[in-house]
């Protein structure tokens, strides 16, 4: 059974968003299909980052559409062709398919690495608890933390919390998984671990849009790089096309940038 | 229901709000600084000293701050002069009663506020060879007044509004003058509706012009 | 001497009803202001702004003020309480201002990834406050809370200036009759001490069973 690969995951036309006077998504469109890696690079202020929250609401965006799976996130039909705001029991079922990890990791410091996990199964799935704690235990074994499933947050490694916060977010089932600059916050000796899950991630299929400014990373899991700038995406296409960027100047000078700051 | 408004007895006798809003200015005023001068020395003990002091220090604050000023107020009014044999004043019974309320809340303050000066600051003074007593002057005292000093606006201001407790033993302050304009026309609605803001704004005002002072003064 | 220990029977009838008056008022006035704590962190403007005015009026006027305004002026607008429904009234109103403020602090001082957190796996708005923000702002809810209470249990002394026998009047009570005030006013002040510094106390060991969450 082929699956209809033209539908695509994700469908973003139009995007704008302004704070005040500053546009910070200036008409962005895209598509992401099912199995895609896009990474999405720039300067700070380029949009990136809102242009992700936007996809699960985190942000509101002004104008356009963003649709996750053919419903539209942001606005309901109001009748009369007339859009309105979501209501949050809407969004939370939306939010549901969509799983984001954090920069700043945000696990719950109350609860444990397991009951971190389990508490999105329990309560948005509705799962029993033996269920949710199996499933729970699962995923924090893949990421390398089967040892840690009783521990709290404040007793993990960086890099270890956003294992969990990745574990987090894929226990889920979500269709596809946002990943919000998630090793700036690292010490370098621990971002290769949670790149490597990734990476992993990425093997098995999962739908995913990554913001980050580690370039090797982005070239060795990317199907697609998008460079923004402006609130715009200025540059589009295969790993090896982007990072030689031939003929674009932001981008040419946005890379020699990161080139030497990393060196 | 039919009530209705009349401002007249409230604007013809509106002095006894308005002089009784500057005694409890006064009273304010006058409370602070003397609790201040009680907080700071008993501060400064207890920051000094160890053991008996820190009790009775710690007592003293304890005390005060969990009875109800209410009744701190008859007991140095009604109380103390059945004791000690001699009468006094309302007003002045009631500025001694709310000094030494003020002063348990200002150890704390200047507890925390000493507490909370920089260790690089006082070794500094180490360093340039400066005593204790030099230390305490000119480094440790003026880094904390900066430090205290929102803390010491809001509890000015919440002694403003403690000093509605001497209209009890009729010190003719604000809550005062409002009660005997009260008891002479019973124009509830009317008097409360003016003497109330007055508080409000006051308070407003006083915070206003104290987070100025603050903006000259403080640190961070 | 003699007379302040016959008299114990009269000052415990006293006592009690600060205790039940006290009691009324903390319940009250901690489901308003936790609700209305709630509306003014997360609700729109027009929530926002009634509690948020409603607030600052009532933290900004003395207690005894409010107890007097609505001790006097409810039965001119045709609202007949007794004298305790009104100062339960006026208290239960006095302390929700200020927790309102308590819980507004405890929500904000809780990160803002959080709740976002807690959005991005689904979760609906109850869903988030019940099991991931009021976890964390109960922390920082009790201490000063339990200083609410502590002042509502000294604020329960001024529903004596209307004529409700707590143990303030009581005293005062014992007082006109024995003509020992200094015993009567120390042992008054001891019973409001012992009861406020044991609440005080209950705090302090609260706050440090729950530490163990660090940040």
């Amino acid at each position: 059974m082929s699956e209809p690969a033209s539908v695509p995951v994700v469908r973003i036309r139009g995007v704008k968003k302004a704070f005040g006077s500053n546009r910070v998504l200036d008409g962005v469109d895209l598509d992401v299909h099912k199995g895609e890696v896009v990474v999405v690079i720039g300067p700070s202020g380029s949009g990136k980052t809102t242009l992700l929250r936007c996809i699960n609401l985190l942000e509101t965006y002004d104008e356009g559409s963003i649709q996750v799976d053919g419903v539209e996130v942001g606005f309901r039909d109001g009748g009369e062709g007339i859009r309105k705001s979501r209501h949050d029991r809407d969004l939370s079922r939306i939010r549901a398919d969509i799983g984001m990890v954090f920069q700043l990791f945000n696990l719950f410091p109350h609860l444990t690495a397991r009951e971190n996990v389990m508490l999105g199964l329990r309560k948005v799935r509705g799962l029993q608890t033996a269920e949710a704690a199996r499933i729970a235990e699962q995923w924090l074994a893949r990421v390398g933390l089967g040892d840690k499933f009783d521990s709290l947050p404040s007793q993990l490694s960086g890099g270890q919390q956003q294992r969990v916060g990745i574990a987090r977010a894929v226990a889920m089932g979500p269709k596809v998984l946002l990943l919000d600059e998630i090793t700036s916050a690292l010490d370098p000796e621990l971002v290769g671990e949670v790149l490597s899950v990734v990476q992993e991630l990425a093997r098995d299929g999962m739908t995913m849009i990554v913001v980050t400014h580690e370039m090797t990373f982005a070239r060795d899991v990317a199907t697609r790089i998008l460079f923004m700038d402006g609130g715009r995406i200025q540059v589009q296409g295969t790993p090896r096309e982007v990072l030689t960027a031939t003929g674009h100047d932001r981008l040419k000078a946005f890379l020699a940038r990161i080139e030497m700051k990393h060196h | 229901m039919s009530y209705h408004l009349n401002y007249g007895y409230i604007w013809t006798h509106f002095g006894k709000l308005g002089w009784g809003l500057v005694l409890s200015l006064e009273l304010a005023f006058v409370s602070i600084l003397i609790g201040m001068a009680i907080g700071l020395s008993l501060a400064l003990a207890y920051t000094a000293r160890g053991g008996l002091v820190r009790r009775a220090v710690a007592g003293y604050v304890e005390f005060i701050r969990n009875v109800p000023l209410l009744l701190l107020v008859y007991l140095v009014f009604y109380g103390v002069p059945s004791v000690g044999g001699f009468a006094y004043d309302a007003t002045e019974s009631f500025v001694i009663t709310l000094s030494v309320y003020a002063g348990a809340t200002m150890v704390e303050v200047f507890r925390a506020g000493l507490a909370a000066v920089p260790r690089g600051l006082i070794d500094a003074g180490k360093a340039i060879g400066l005593t204790g007593w030099q230390r305490l002057i000119w480094v440790r005292l003026p880094t904390m007044f900066r430090i205290v000093l929102p803390s010491l606006s809001n509890a000015f201001v919440s002694l403003f509004k403690d000093t509605s407790l001497a209209s009890v033993i009729a010190v003719p302050e604000l809550t005062y003058g409002a009660q005997w304009i009260n008891t002479n026309s019973f124009r509830v609605i009317e008097v409360w509706s003016v003497a109330a803001p007055m508080y409000l704004v006051t308070g407003y005002v006083l915070l206003f012009l104290l987070q100025r002072l603050e903006r000259r003064f403080s640190v961070h | 001497m003699l007379y302040a220990i016959q008299s114990l029977p009269f000052l415990w009838g006293g006592l009690l009803i600060t205790l039940e008056v006290s009691a009324l008022v903390v319940f009250l006035s901690l489901v308003a202001g936790v609700v209305l704590g709630i509306g003014i962190a997360y609700g729109p403007r027009w929530i926002y702004w009634p509690i948020r005015i409603y607030s600052d009026f009532l933290r900004g006027i003395p207690l005894l003020v409010l107890i007097f305004f609505i001790y006097y002026a409810l039965p001119l607008v045709g609202v007949n309480f007794t004298n305790v429904m009104s100062v339960v009234v006026a208290l239960s109103a006095f302390e929700a201002a200020h927790i309102i403020e308590v819980v507004r602090g405890a929500i904000q001082s809780i990160h803002h990834g959080q709740n976002e957190a807690a959005k991005a796996i689904g979760l609906r708005f109850t869903q988030r406050l019940l099991y991931v923000i009021a976890p964390q702002a109960i922390r920082r809810f009790l201490p000063p809370w339990i200083n609410a209470v502590v002042d509502t249990v000294k604020g329960s002394a001024l529903v004596s200036l209307v004529g409700i026998v707590d143990l303030t009047l009581a005293i005062q009570q014992v007082i006109g009759r024995t003509y020992i005030p200094m015993p009567l006013y120390v042992l008054g002040a001891v019973m409001y001490f012992l009861i406020n510094y044991s609440l005080s106390s209950a705090s302090r060991r609260l706050e440090a069973r729950f530490a163990y969450i660090r940040e």
